[in-house]
C-alpha cells in the first residue's frame, strides 16, 4: 500500500501558495467592496475629510478671531473713563444683559467683566483693586474673548505704573530691568513630528487594520458562507499553502490601504497647509512650517510590516472560526477597541518609550513612530520592537495554520 | 477502488455529547461500477463521503482510496479524486474558464496539458459559449458543468458524488445522471449518494443504505430485491431501516 512518501516539498507548497495569493488577489480586486475599502475610501475619503474638517475650522478660527468679541461690563458710574475706552476698543462689541453668567453660556456673549466700585479712584490713590473677568473655559470663542480683555486690562496696568513712576521722577523702565524673547531652535521637522508625531502612528495603524478586515472575513467566513472553502479543500493543496495563500492576500490589502492613506495623506498635508497657511507657511508668523523627517516616514513604514503581519494573521484565524460573514464582523469588531487603545496610549503626553513598553504591541509602534517623526533613533528600543513584533506575527500566523488544520473550526454547523 | 474498513467518525458536542455520525462503515466499489449510498437526511452519507474524500479524519478505521489510505496520505488521495457536492460552490467572481484553470493548477498541472484539458471538457461539457463568463453570471446548468470541468481537469480515478442533484431542475439533474454513468463506461470507481430513491434504481450497481451512521443493508438491486421481497426502491429503504427511518425519511 503506498503511503505519502515526504512531507510536501518546499517548492511545492510555495507555488501552490503563489497560485492561491494570485487567485485571490484577482479575486479581491474584482471585488467592489474589496476596492473601496482599500483604495477609494484611504485615497479619496481621507484626505477630502481632511481638507474639509481643516478648511471649516479655519474659516471659524479666522471668523472668531476678525469678529469683535461681545462682552458685558458690570462697572459703576465711577468708572466711566475704563469702560469708555473698552467700548473704543475694535476688539469688543460691548453687550448689555442682566444675566451675564446665562449670556456666556448660551454664547451670546464671549466675557464679561466686573469692575469694582471706585475703581478708578482707587487707580489715582495707588490702592490695590481687583477686576474680575467672567468665562466659558475650554470654549474657543470666550478664550479669545477673555484674552483680548486680559490683554486690554494688562496694558491698563502697565501705563499705570509708568505714570505712577514718572510722577515720581522714576525711568519707565525701573519694572523693566531687562526683557524676555523666545526663540525657536527646534528643526522643522521636529516641529512637524512633535505635531503629527503622535497623530500619524494612531491612523496608520488603524487603516493597517481596516484593510486587513473585510479580506480576512471574506477569504474566510465569506468562503465558508459561500461553500467555496470546501471546493478548496477538495484539492491535493496543503492546508499551510492554503492558509499562506489568503494571508499573504490579507496582508497585501492591509499594507495597499496603509500606503495609499499614507500617500495621500501626505498629499493633502503639502497641499492642505499651503493651503490654508499660504506658501512657506506665512499664516504663522515666527513659526517654522512644519515638516516630515523622510527618514522618519522610512522608519514608520518599516515597523508596520511586521504589524500588519500581526493582524493579517490574527485577523484570518478569527474569522475562520466564524460561519459566516455576519458572525466574523461580531468577532472582529471587538478588537477594533483593542488596537485602538495601545495606539491611543501612544499620543498621550508623558508616555515615552522604554524597554517594558518595547514590548507591548501596537503601544510600542506608536511609541517609536512618535520618536521616529521627530528625528530620535533608540536602535536598541526600534530592534527590540521589531524583533518582538515579528515574534507576535509568527505566532499569529502558526496560530492561523493550527486553525486551518481543525476540521472542528473548518467544517463548523 | 475505494475500499472502507471499519470507518467512524464521532463528533463530540457540548450539549449532545458524542455523535458517531459514521459507524463502523464497511463497503467496496470497483473501477466500472457506482456504488450508491442511500440515506435519508442526517444519516452520515455526507460524512461518510468527506472521510473518504479526506475533507474529515476517521475517529477509527480507515479506507483505502485508489491505492492510498485516507488516514496516511490524505493528499494522495486527494490527487486521485474529483469530488462533487451541492455543498462545494464555484468562485463567483472567476470566470468559468479560471476557475476550471484554477483547480487545474493546485492540481499540478502544467500550462499546456491544463488547456489541452480543458478544450477537451469544454468541448465535451458544451461549456464554450460561457467559459468566459463569471461564474456567478452563470445559470444552474451552466455552473454544474463548470463544477463538473472542475472535478475532471485533474483526470480522477475515483469520483465522489455528495447528493450532486439536489436543488437541480430536471433538465440539469438528468445532465448530472448522464455525467456519472459516463465516468462509469471510463472505468472510473464511482460512489454516489442520495436520497432519491429514483436515482439508485438508474444509475447505482451496488446500493448501501446507511441509516444513523450505519450500513443496515447491502447489495445489487436485484440483491435487495429478493432480500425484501419488494420491487419498489423506496419499499427496500423503509423495510431495512425499519420504523424510525420512515419517520426521517417523511
Amino acid at each position: 500500500m503506498p503511503t505519502e512518501p515526504t512531507p510536501p516539498r518546499t517548492g511545492r507548497l510555495w507555488r501552490n501558495t503563489l497560485t492561491i495569493y494570485a487567485k485571490e488577489l484577482r479575486d479581491a480586486l474584482r471585488d467592489r467592496r474589496t476596492l473601496i475599502s482599500m483604495i477609494v475610501v484611504p485615497t479619496l475619503v481621507m484626505p477630502v475629510i481632511m481638507l474639509v474638517a481643516g478648511t471649516v475650522a479655519t474659516r471659524i478660527v479666522r471668523k472668531a478671531q476678525a469678529e469683535a468679541s461681545p462682552i458685558a461690563i458690570l462697572a459703576g458710574a465711577d468708572s466711566a473713563a475704563v469702560v469708555a475706552e473698552l467700548r473704543a476698543d475694535s476688539r469688543f462689541r460691548v453687550v448689555e444683559t442682566p444675566d451675564y453668567r446665562g449670556a456666556i453660556a448660551d454664547k451670546r456673549i464671549r466675557a464679561a467683566v466686573a469692575i469694582p466700585a471706585g475703581f478708578e479712584g482707587a487707580l489715582a490713590r495707588g490702592e490695590p483693586a481687583t477686576v474680575t473677568l467672567y468665562h466659558y473655559e475650554s470654549e474657543l470663542r470666550s478664550g479669545m474673548g477673555v484674552g483680548a480683555l486680559e490683554d486690554f486690562f494688562r496694558q491698563l496696568r502697565d501705563r499705570t505704573v509708568e505714570r505712577r513712576l514718572v510722577a515720581q521722577g522714576l525711568p519707565a523702565a525701573l519694572v523693566r530691568p531687562f526683557a524676555v524673547k523666545r526663540e525657536n531652535v527646534a528643526p522643522p521637522e521636529k516641529v512637524g513630528g512633535n505635531l503629527v508625531g503622535g497623530f500619524i502612528p494612531y491612523l496608520i495603524i488603524l487603516l493597517c487594520f481596516a484593510g486587513a478586515m473585510y479580506p480576512a472575513m471574506d477569504l474566510t467566513a465569506g468562503e465558508k458562507e459561500r461553500g467555496t472553502l470546501e471546493t478548496l479543500l477538495c484539492s491535493p493543496v496543503p492546508r499551510t499553502a492554503i492558509v499562506l495563500g489568503k494571508f499573504l492576500t490579507v496582508l497585501t490589502a492591509s499594507l495597499t490601504t496603509m500606503l495609499c492613506s499614507f500617500l495621500s495623506m501626505a498629499g493633502s498635508f503639502v497641499v492642505g497647509t499651503r493651503m490654508l497657511l499660504g506658501p512657506g507657511g506665512a499664516a504663522l508668523p515666527g513659526h517654522a512650517m512644519p515638516a516630515i523627517d523622510p527618514l522618519g516616514v522610512a522608519g514608520v513604514v518599516a515597523l508596520i510590516v511586521p504589524v500588519a503581519v500581526l493582524f493579517s494573521a490574527l485577523l484570518l484565524g478569527l474569522s475562520l472560526l466564524a460561519r459566516t460573514m455576519k458572525e466574523a464582523q461580531s468577532y472582529v469588531s471587538p478588537l477594533v477597541l483593542v488596537i485602538i487603545l495601545p495606539a491611543m496610549m501612544g499620543m498621550l503626553p508623558g508616555v515615552e518609550l522604554d524597554a517594558k513598553l518595547a514590548l507591548v504591541p501596537i503601544l510600542n509602534l506608536s511609541l517609536a513612530c512618535k520618536e521616529m517623526l521627530s528625528g530620535v533613533w533608540h536602535w536598541h528600543y526600534i530592534a527590540l520592537i521589531f524583533a518582538s513584533t515579528v515574534v507576535y506575527a509568527a505566532a499569529a500566523l502558526a496560530g492561523a495554520v493550527a486553525l486551518f488544520r481543525r476540521e472542528a473550526v473548518l467544517f463548523r454547523t | 477502488m475505494i475500499e472502507a474498513r471499519q470507518l467512524t467518525k464521532v463528533f463530540r458536542d457540548r450539549k449532545r455529547g458524542a455523535i458517531r455520525a459514521v459507524d463502523a462503515l464497511s463497503l467496496r466499489c470497483a473501477p466500472g461500477r457506482i456504488y450508491g449510498l442511500l440515506g435519508a437526511n442526517g444519516a452520515g452519507k455526507t460524512t461518510a463521503l468527506r472521510l473518504l474524500a479526506t475533507l474529515l479524519q476517521p475517529t477509527s478505521g480507515t479506507a483505502a482510496v485508489a491505492g492510498y489510505e485516507v488516514t496516511e496520505a490524505p493528499q494522495r488521495v486527494r490527487e486521485q479524486v474529483g469530488f462533487l457536492a451541492a455543498s462545494t460552490a464555484l468562485y463567483g467572481r472567476l470566470t468559468a474558464r479560471e476557475m476550471v484553470c484554477y483547480f487545474g493548477r493546485l492540481h499540478g498541472l502544467p500550462e499546456a496539458e491544463l488547456a489541452g484539458r480543458l478544450q477537451r471538457l469544454a468541448d465535451e461539457l458544451e461549456m464554450h459559449a460561457f467559459l468566459d463568463r463569471r461564474c456567478d453570471a452563470l445559470s444552474t446548468g451552466m455552473k454544474q458543468k463548470t463544477s463538473i470541468a472542475r472535478t475532471l481537469i485533474h483526470d480522477p480515478a475515483v469520483m465522489i458524488f455528495d447528493e450532486p442533484t439536489l436543488g437541480l431542475d430536471v433538465m440539469a439533474a438528468r445532465a448530472i445522471v448522464q455525467f456519472v454513468r459516463r465516468c462509469r463506461d471510463r472505468g472510473k470507481t464511482v460512489i454516489y449518494s442520495t436520497h432519491v430513491m429514483s436515482e439508485v434504481e438508474k444509475l447505482c450497481d451496488t446500493v448501501g443504505i446507511i441509516h444513523n451512521g450505519r450500513l443496515v443493508a447491502e447489495g445489487t438491486l436485484e440483491e435487495l430485491r429478493g432480500r425484501f421481497g419488494e420491487r419498489d426502491m423506496e419499499e427496500i429503504f423503509v423495510k431495512a431501516v425499519g420504523g424510525e427511518a420512515e419517520h426521517h425519511a417523511d
